[in-house]
Parts: structure tokens; C-alpha cells; sequence
């Protein structure tokens, strides 16, 4: 549905050019939620400001419902009718809301209906029919000063729903809210994904958005996708680092070679069967955990947990087998490697707690 | 001087001056709001970017703000003939005070263009607004408190500067009190027209603010 082709962006000052975009290739499937997670600077704002050409890019295509809009932008600064008309399809909310303080609810949602044309009596009905879809109804004659952080994300949201998108922006929507109201605005984006059958862009800096609702995730560092899959797939992908920031598991990382440490990802079946202890009553190993988690990503119930078996890895590699038949993701915690990958992801919330 | 006498001066001198005053003030809205806004958009990062208009533009403006306004009343002399037929009276003074309040008017527009949140027009763009979306949806109703509050600004300038224009014998309370006030020595008419001028700057001054207060309210919780 979002397609980017080896986008790049750089940011030309007087004296030096900043490369916010460093050939980002970026696939979302229709219908689907997909978070871009990375830390400030990573380029996750730049990319997202690409996709509806909000910022042209230096180089490179976006493809946005079969349409590629980096054809369409024209020369200059200012945007053609034919991007104009495809970006008043694309949805997109903001992490300061950017509602208009001089306009009622209703009327921050007649904006877009008011640019796409529609008649008086037709934008009040739809924008009532908006505000009713996320909850404001009765909300519509107050000004945004008046409404609560979430409630402006709400009126934020149905504005963006006006154009009947098949795809929705979400610029760090939920960055300016409190955990609870993050929740309630993330089921709604939930909701509308499911119900409209809405395809989510969302970029973020906090793991539990990644976690309550996408479906898939990339991880941007540098400017460049490190890391991009479906959330079971990250979790099955030695070494990932989005994986492990998804679902830290603590425990100290192995000091000496005469213990082998391991982290075990279940999913799926697994996650209702005793293997660990079958583990240790199979091949008689002392199975010592150094830490679990254990948690529902994007609807399914996935557990990771770290474990320490005695000797070195040449004397697990049967244990290790067993696990792996049984259809577990295993990955070898061995030396500095992983543990620098864990690290480099720890910055979120999450992984740092 | 009796009063019997001084009414009909003053009441003149009122008419004169809200004319002088009326008329520049229509103009300098009319003239500054496009202007501020074009400086704003044509400035770097601007939706119009064009930097050699924004450079044109801003020292047009620079110069006219610049220009002490009595030079300006003379120096404008033939321009006034040349627009409204005189250079005399007051429909002859508001030709200059016009020019004088435009660019005036016009940076007041710009700062308060400039202070509406680019978010804003951010979020206008990716509905799929184009220019005139944005200055006509998002900039002007948003800078507006501020426009009115930069129009009170003006206004009150304006009636310091038609006090001037006595000097193309245009009438009005600044040059009663200074014909007859200072010239003849009537100080009581010259303290009774100033004190028309304060209560005058004053009540423009109160509406003003009332203006703003009663578009920010929208603005403030509650």
C-alpha cells in the first residue's frame, strides 16, 4: 500500500549537509499497522513527511495506493492539484494535534471537507458522522482549547478520517499523551483499522505502541531501516535488536565460558507447553532462568525468556536441538555481539526499564 | 473663548480627524493584510518562496516606515494631486497617511502571520490545501486576535500622524489645537482638544483590546 524506493533526503545548510535519508526502502501491506520505531534523529519524521511529500525528497520514489506521488509533485516548491488530490486521501495526525483554535470541533473537521468541496449541510453531516465514529459527538460546538489532550488527538483523528483515506499518517500521535490516554488512542487507531479496513503508517519512539498495536514494525537508525518484518518474524530473527527491545529479558549476560546463556522466544503453540522443565527432565540439565517475559504482541501471545544451562555451548548443542524442535526461536547469548545489539535498542522505554 | 464658541470648532475638528483617520485606516488594512501575508509566504521556507519579491517587498516597506511623516505629506504632495484631485483638506491628507499606515500595518501583519504555528499549515497541506487554503483558512483566522490588536496599534498612530497633517491644511483636532491653541493662545480650547484626543486614543485603545480579548477567548480554556 506505502511503498518507498531507496528514498533519500538530505537537508543542505550553508555549511553542511545533514542525510536524514539514507536509501530507505519501506514496504506496508494494505490493511495492515506497521510502526517505524527509532530514536530522535533517526530520520523517522523525515520518512513520514516523505510519504505524502509534506518534505520533497532528494531522491527516490514513494508509491502511495499504486500511485507514485514523487511523479505527481511537480517542479517547485508548490505541490501540483494532482498531489494536492492525492494527498487529501492520505490521512495524517500529528503529535501536537495541530487542530485550528479558531475553529470548533466540528469546524477542524470540516476543513478537509471544505478543501475537498463539499457543500454545507453535506459537511456538517459527515463531520457529526466523524466525531460520533471517535467518540466526540457530543464535543462538536466546544473549541479545541476546551477538550483534553486525547480528546484534541480524537478530533485530530476523525479530521484525518474526512477524506475517506485508505491510509493514515500517524506522526508520533500518541507522544504527547498520558499512558492511559495513549491506550485509549491507540485501540481507537486499532479500531479503525479493523473496521475501515484502514492501512496505519505510524513512526514512534515508544515500544509499547510498537507493541499494543502494529502488525509489523522497521527499526530506523542512521537514516536506514536496520530492521523490518512482521512482529513474529522479528521475534524469530536471531539477533534482532527490535526483537529484543520489544521484549527485553534481563539477567546478567554470561561473564565465564562454562555456562551457556540462551534466549528462548516462544509463540504460537509453544507458549501453553512445559518444555522447560521436559528440557530438564530429558536430558537431566540444571535449567537456571535468569529472566522471562511474557506478553501479547499485535493480538498473539508471545513469551521470551533467558536461560542459563551449565557448560559450554559444545556441551548444550542437544539441548539446544530439543528446544529448537520444539519449535522455539533460540538464540545463543555468546560475548560482546548480542548484548551490543541489545544495547543500541535500549534507549526505548521499554527495554530500559 | 466661551464654549458656544469652541463647539463648533470641535465638533469640525472630530469630524476631520474620524474621517482622516476612517479613510487611512480602511486602506491600510486593505493594503497591509496582503502585504504582511506576502512577506511571510515569500520568505525562505515560505509556501510561495521567492526571496527577490520577499527582498523588493520588505524594502518598500522599509522605506516607508522609515520616512518621518511630515516629509512624507510634503514629499507625496504631487502623488495626493495626482489621486484625489487636491492636495488641500482632509480627503488630501488621507492619501499620505495611508501610505504612511500601509507598510506600517503591514509588518504588524507579518509578525503576526509568522506566529501562527507552522504545524498548522503543515496540517493543511496533507488535506491537500494549497496556498490559498492556507492564508484564507489557517493564517488569517488564526493571526486574527493579533491583526486586531496591530489594526488598534495603527489606528492610534493614526491619529498621532492626522494631528500633522494640519500642515496640508487638512483640519482635524491636532491642527485645532495648534491654530488656535497655541497660535492664539487659547489654552483652554487647546486643553479641551487634547483632552478629546486622549479620551479618543483611549476608547480605541479599550474597543481594541475588548476585540481581542473577545476573539482570544475561543483560544483559553474554559
Amino acid at each position: 500500500m506505502i511503498t518507498t524506493t531507496d528514498l533519500t533526503k538530505v537537508y543542505r545548510t550553508r555549511d553542511r549537509e545533514v542525510t536524514a535519508l539514507d536509501g530507505v526502502n519501506l514496504h506496508v501491506q494494505e490493511g495492515e499497522v506497521h510502526g517505524v520505531i527509532g530514536q530522535s534523529g533517526a530520520g523517522k519524521s523525515s520518512l513520514i513527511r516523505c510519504v505524502n511529500l509534506l518534505e520533497t525528497p532528494t531522491s527516490g520514489t514513494v508509491t502511495v495506493d499504486g500511485r507514485d506521488l514523487t511523479a505527481l509533485a511537480g517542479r517547485g516548491a508548490r505541490p501540483s492539484a494532482a498531489l494536492r488530490q492525492a494527498r487529501s486521501r492520505i490521512g495524517m495526525v500529528f503529535q501536537h494535534f495541530n487542530l485550528l483554535s479558531s475553529r470548533t470541533v466540528r469546524g477542524n473537521v470540516e476543513l478537509p471537507l471544505e478543501i475537498l468541496g463539499l457543500g454545507r449541510a453535506e459537511r456538517r453531516r459527515k463531520a457529526l458522522d466523524l466525531l460520533d465514529l471517535v467518540g466526540l459527538a457530543p464535543h462538536a460546538r466546544a473549541h479545541p482549547a476546551q477538550l483534553s489532550g486525547g480528546q484534541k488527538q480524537r478530533v485530530g483523528i476523525a479530521r484525518a478520517l474526512a477524506g475517506d483515506p485508505k491510509v493514515l499518517l500517524s506522526d508520533e500521535a500518541t507522544s504527547a499523551l498520558d499512558p492511559e490516554t495513549t491506550a485509549s488512542v491507540l485501540a481507537l487507531l486499532r479500531d479503525l483499522n479493523r473496521q475501515l479496513g484502514l492501512t496505519v503508517l505510524l513512526i514512534t519512539h515508544e515500544m509499547d505502541v510498537v507493541k499494543t498495536v502494529c502488525d509489523s514494525a522497521s527499526l530506523m537508525r542512521d537514516g536506514r531501516i536496520a530492521e523490518s518484518g512482521t512482529v513474529r518474524e522479528l521475534l524469530a530473527t536471531p539477533g534482532s535488536a527490535l526483537a529484543a527491545a520489544l521484549f527485553p529479558v534481563g539477567g546478567p549476560p554470561p561473564e565465564d565460558g562454562d555456562r551457556t546463556v540462551v534466549d528462548v522466544t516462544f509463540h504460537g503453540a509453544a507458549t501453553g507447553r512445559p518444555l522447560i522443565s521436559q528440557l530438564a527432565r530429558t536430558y537431566h540439565v540444571d535449567v537456571s532462568i535468569l529472566g522471562a517475559a511474557m506478553d501479547t504482541v499485535g493480538g498473539a501471545q508471545i513469551g521470551r525468556m533467558r536461560i542459563e544451562l551449565p557448560g559450554r555451548f559444545s556441551d548444550n548443542v542437544v539441548p539446544i536441538g530439543f528446544l529448537r524442535e520444539q519449535g522455539l526461536a533460540v538464540e545463543v547469548v555468546t560475548g560482546a555481539a548480542p548484548a551490543d545489539a541489545q544495547a543500541s535498542a535500549a534507549p526505548t522505554k521499554e527495554a530500559t526499564r | 473663548m466661551t464654549w458656544t464658541q469652541m463647539q463648533p470648532l470641535l465638533t469640525q475638528a472630530c469630524v476631520d480627524t474620524l474621517y482622516m483617520v476612517g479613510w487611512s485606516t480602511l486602506v491600510a488594512a486593505l493594503g497591509g493584510v496582503p502585504l504582511g501575508v506576502l512577506l511571510v509566504l515569500t520568505d525562505r521556507g515560505g509556501m510561495l518562496r521567492n526571496l527577490a519579491v520577499n527582498r523588493v517587498v520588505g524594502a518598500v516597506v522599509n522605506v516607508g516606515r522609515s520616512l518621518p511623516f511630515v516629509i512624507l505629506l510634503v514629499a507625496l504632495i504631487p502623488f495626493t494631486s495626482a489621486v484625489v484631485g487636491t492636495f488641500i483638506g482632509p480627503t488630501a491628507a488621507v492619501v499620505p497617511l495611508a501610505v504612511g499606515a500601509v507598510p506600517f500595518f503591514a509588518r504588524l501583519v507579518e509578525t503576526a502571520v509568522r506566529e501562527v504555528d507552522r504545524g498548522l499549515v503543515e496540517a493543511a497541506q496533507a488535506m491537500g490545501g494549497g496556498t490559498g487554503t492556507v492564508v484564507f483558512k489557517v493564517l488569517l483566522p488564526q493571526a486574527l486576535p493579533s491583526l486586531v490588536a496591530g489594526l488598534t496599534t495603527t489606528v492610534i498612530v493614526l491619529i498621532g500622524y492626522s494631528a500633522m497633517a494640519g500642515v496640508v491644511g487638512a483640519g482635524g483636532l491636532g491642527d485645532l489645537a495648534h491654530t488656535y491653541g497655541y497660535q492664539r493662545f487659547e489654552t483652554t480650547l487647546m486643553l479641551v482638544t487634547v483632552a478629546v484626543l486622549v479620551a479618543l486614543v483611549t476608547l480605541v485603545q479599550l474597543l481594541g483590546d475588548a476585540a481581542v480579548r473577545l476573539l482570544g477567548r475561543r483560544e483559553r480554556t474554559g
